[in-house]
């Protein structure tokens, strides 16, 4: 590793000194640091992960605490967001509600990341009937008006965040697997991947071992844009009341309640929009951070 | 002599493609013997690697094997499942390809790749696994392998990273290794040292190799025999040292005749074959030489020539054979080499191709028309 200092018992071979090797990652993590928006939003997120922990073990007043302060009252040194119309204390229930926004962006990307890469990867492999049956889902998912499919699994299922999350996972797979597919079709055409079966891989290890890790990049900007369409989604399906069921704190919810009193109070539903479009163009900067990082076009 | 390890019998491979049947292999037929290293020659498109894919039944959709054997200790691969086919692949039959460095996969680390041939067959046990990919890569003298195992590919250079190929079809300890133009994308110098390489794996390891070239000089330093294809088919074979010396078929002599001497008049211009390989979904008929052929003779136009005895170990298709060529055709002194320049027959209508660089005018001839030498 690091060999800044090389004693001079130590014998190295070569005339250059070990070079720190330059992975993949170890590249796009220099590039991605070039880059002062996304950096930022690397730090901003850093932050809301640690607010969702932190909310988990401690907050200023019990979220879902009725009484806390008075009904509607304006923010204070004890209450520095204001208490909504049930006089709770908004600054803990944003900060819980960071929970829900966190676990729906992260629990999507996760199915989306798992459906969509797989099929992807077996469309794009395997080609022919399989990807033509693959890609006629794909067309027909495009078709489904994501709402719809929320209001059904909400009916259905009945409301909670699984609900959501599938709802949101099902109406946004699709581009993964789209993605995925394209680009295992151009690595699979790729002389390593001959190589490969040449000597005997079997077809799981040449998808992921071989056509996976090459497609890496591009899976990875995909998921963090993935992130903030099922946070804002999510949001907006508690703000239609379909959402986390009360009293459960989510910055969707909470815009909503606050919406009653935007004339005399606004704060109330400013202060999560605010949070909620803050989170939003973090990740979307933090994507296309990530994506420039990956570009080899940007190696310099 | 001893049973071969891998006899071929008639094999054909077809590519279905919308403009019709290109058919890229026919009816080639070799065996190959334990601990020899046999060189396949031909120019581009002229079926060796689509050959050998067919071997490990790697040829991939809209091509097929059409027929034929691959007998492989009397198991006939062409036959095999996939989960068999897929346990001979680099376990008993390894192949090195072309280009090194996109035959690497970029973003996995030189020594997991070895040990990953490895693991795809349960040949070398498991705890063994990363000590021999460390033999490995400093018995095929890869400088300094305990800390180039942990090195990506792009760090290495060509040469280092083709020694990384040949270690990995090493690593199962495979009986064939099939080398697909394995210098093809190297320096000269480096060129050289793989082959050093493979010639002296060859001796220590007893492994047979296969190795498709279109350099002779790379067949003459490390094969024992060689099978010369053309547009598909084998049109001569035999030993090395028979055919350099005495090649029988003209695209063989035309081959060796087209390699720059070292020795040779500084005037003299490099010599080529005239013309292209032919559509191999409309072959010509006849032998698929003759369009290109100064030697041929009416026959040729429309007999296809089988493999015939022509020396010791030596089998050529052709109705001419240079023997003949040189004793009623005077090859040795031949000048023009355009296709019946020797032998003076050209079909009706027939059009001289590209010549010294430019167009000559085409003279309508009538059959069997002598043009003669100009």
């Amino acid at each position: 590793m690091a060999t800044a200092v090389v004693p001079a018992t130590q014998d190295y071979a070569g005339g250059v000194l070990a070079r720190e090797q330059m992975s993949l990652w170890r590249d796009g993590w220099r590039r991605l640091r070039r880059n002062k928006l996304a950096l930022a939003a690397v730090f901003y997120l850093v932050f809301l992960v640690a607010t969702a922990i932190v909310s988990f073990f401690w907050t200023p007043y019990k979220p879902n605490f009725i009484g806390a302060c008075e009904t509607y009252a304006s923010p204070s040194g004890a209450h520095p967001f204001g208490c909504d119309e049930l006089g709770r204390d908004s600054l803990s229930r944003l900060m819980v509600g960071t929970q829900v926004s966190l676990a729906v962006g992260l629990g999507t990307a996760l199915i989306v990341l798992s459906f969509g890469v797989t099929l992807g990867l077996v469309a794009g492999y395997l080609r022919g009937a399989v990807d033509a049956v693959i890609s006629l889902v794909i067309n027909i998912f495009y078709g489904i008006p994501g709402l719809l499919v929320a209001l059904i699994l909400y009916i259905r299922i009945g409301a909670g965040l699984f609900t959501i999350i599938i709802a949101i996972s099902a109406t946004i797979w699709m581009d993964m697997a789209r993605l995925v597919r394209g680009q295992t079709l151009s690595i699979r055409e790729r002389e390593f991947i001959e190589a490969a079966r040449a000597s005997g891989a079997r077809a799981g290890k040449i998808l992921f071992g071989h056509v996976f890790p090459n497609a890496l990049g591009p899976i990875i900007v995909q998921a963090t844009f993935v992130i903030p369409i099922a946070i804002l989604t999510a949001a907006f399906l508690s703000f239609l009341g379909v959402g986390v069921p009360p009293p459960t704190a989510d910055w969707g919810g909470m815009a909503s309640e606050g919406l009653q009193a935007i004339r005399l109070q606004p704060w109330i539903a400013l202060i999560p929009s605010f949070a909620l479009s803050l989170t939003l163009l973090a990740f979307n900067f933090f994507g296309d951070g990530l994506r420039d990082a990956f570009d080899p076009r940007q190696r310099r | 002599m001893t049973t071969p390890v891998l006899q071929v019998n008639n094999l054909s491979t077809s590519f279905f493609t919308d403009d019709g049947e290109v058919k890229a292999v026919r009816n080639v037929s070799f065996e190959l013997f334990a601990g020899e290293t046999l060189g396949i020659v031909g120019e581009s498109g002229c079926g060796k690697s689509v050959t050998v894919m067919s071997l490990l039944g790697l040829v991939q959709r809209p091509g097929r094997i059409v027929s034929g054997e691959v007998l492989f200790h009397d198991r006939d691969l062409v036959k095999l499942d996939h989960e068999h086919l897929r346990q001979i692949r680099g376990r008993d039959i390894a192949m090195i390809f072309q280009d090194p460095l996109s035959s690497l996969n970029p973003v996995l680390r030189v020594g997991y790749q070895i040990d990953e041939a490895m693991h795809a067959h349960d040949k070398v046990p498991r705890e063994q696994v990363v000590a021999r990919g460390l033999d490995l890569l400093r018995q095929v003298r890869v400088p300094d392998a305990a800390r180039r195992v942990k090195d990506y590919p792009h760090q290495f250079s060509g040469g280092m990273r083709q020694r990384a190929m040949i270690a990995m079809g090493l690593s199962n300890r495979p009986e064939i290794l099939i080398a697909d133009e394995p210098t093809t994308a190297l320096d000269v110098t480096v060129q050289a040292q793989i082959l050093e390489l493979l010639r002296d794996l060859n001796q220590e390891t007893g492994t047979s190799i296969i190795l498709i070239t279109h350099n002779l000089g790379v067949v003459a330093g490390l094969c024992e025999r060689v099978i010369v294809m053309y547009a598909g088919e084998i049109v001569e074979e035999g030993p090395v040292q028979r055919i350099f010396d005495s090649p029988q078929h003209p695209y063989t002599w035309s081959l060796l005749r087209s390699l720059p001497r070292i020795n040779a008049d500084r005037r003299e211009r490099l010599r080529s074959i005239e013309g292209l390989p032919p559509d191999l979904i409309a072959p010509p008929p006849g032998c698929k030489f003759h369009p290109r052929c100064p030697f041929r003779i009416e026959k040729c136009f429309d007999v296809d020539p089988k493999l015939e005895i022509v020396g010791p170990g030596q089998q050529a298709a052709c109705w001419v054979t240079m023997e003949r060529a040189y004793a009623e055709m005077g090859a040795r002194d031949i000048i023009d080499t355009r296709p019946g320049a020797a032998s003076g027959i050209h079909p009706p209508g027939y059009k001289p191709l590209i010549a010294e660089g430019r167009l000559l005018e085409a003279p309508a001839t009538e059959e069997g028309e002598l043009v003669g030498g100009d």
